[in-house]
């Protein structure tokens, strides 16, 4: 369980209140779905057709993972996921 | 009820004239916990755009790292519109996602006078609340 994976406050409700769990795995989709086994729910709110939503950010470590393979992102011992949703919004 | 100090309430207006006609968009720290908007902090708005805003990718790490590390979580979430009202809009309640957060609208869709009004968005419903404006 060597990966941090930090998860926002909208998403709590599937971790017990947890602001951070361990995991393992050797991309960013097997981090996912190793949260998931332990915290049902998560994943859904994460991954939509099987990419990451569009609304959802993901950083291993400072890298937004959208520009290095999204759910096929390496990650390895020691790095922190970090997940936060986009900040966004407009009149349109 | 949103309570927040006037010098806030004047920067988040003159933010959003500034970066007119374009949405300006921003975040007010404070304690977690307190409630209470304490600390302004201007976000460029990465899509520039008269009708859309959002913060860049990398500026939301670091925004969200600062605040964890001061033990601060963002009270007000804030954006204008520069030709509609300062209502949320479809788009603005599909994005929301900080449930605790007061999100603040302003327009600038008049140029002499402005809105300025303040909402919860939890689970998509839509709760307009009052704004006390403390000196």
């Amino acid at each position: 369980m060597a990966v941090k994976v930090s998860i926002p406050t909208i998403l709590r409700t599937h971790t017990g209140g947890e602001k951070s769990v361990d995991a393992a795995g050797k991309t960013v989709l097997e981090v996912i779905d190793d949260v998931e086994s332990r915290h049902a729910g998560l994943k859904a709110r994460l991954v939509k057709e099987e990419k990451l939503h569009r609304f959802i950010n993901v950083y291993v470590n400072d890298e937004d993972v959208r520009f290095s393979g999204g759910l096929e992102a390496e990650v390895k011992d020691g790095d922190t996921l970090t997940i936060l949703p986009a900040v966004a919004g407009g009149a349109r | 009820m949103l309570q927040i100090r006037r010098e806030l309430v004047e920067e988040i207006v003159a933010h959003a004239r500034r970066d007119h006609p374009d949405e300006a968009c921003g975040v007010i720290a404070g304690p977690e916990g307190s409630d209470t908007p304490e600390r302004f902090i201007p976000m460029l708005n990465a899509a520039r755009s008269p009708t859309f805003y959002e913060f860049d990718s990398g500026d939301l790490l670091r925004l969200y790292r600062e605040m964890d590390a001061k033990d601060e979580v963002p009270v007000v979430i804030y954006h204008s519109h520069t030709a509609t009202d300062a209502y949320p809009s479809r788009t603005d309640v599909s994005y929301a996602s900080e449930p605790d957060a007061h999100y603040v609208l302003v327009s600038t869709k008049d140029r002499d006078r402005h809105q300025f009004r303040s909402y919860r968005i939890v689970d998509a419903v839509i709760t307009e609340e009052p704004v006390e404006i403390v000196e």
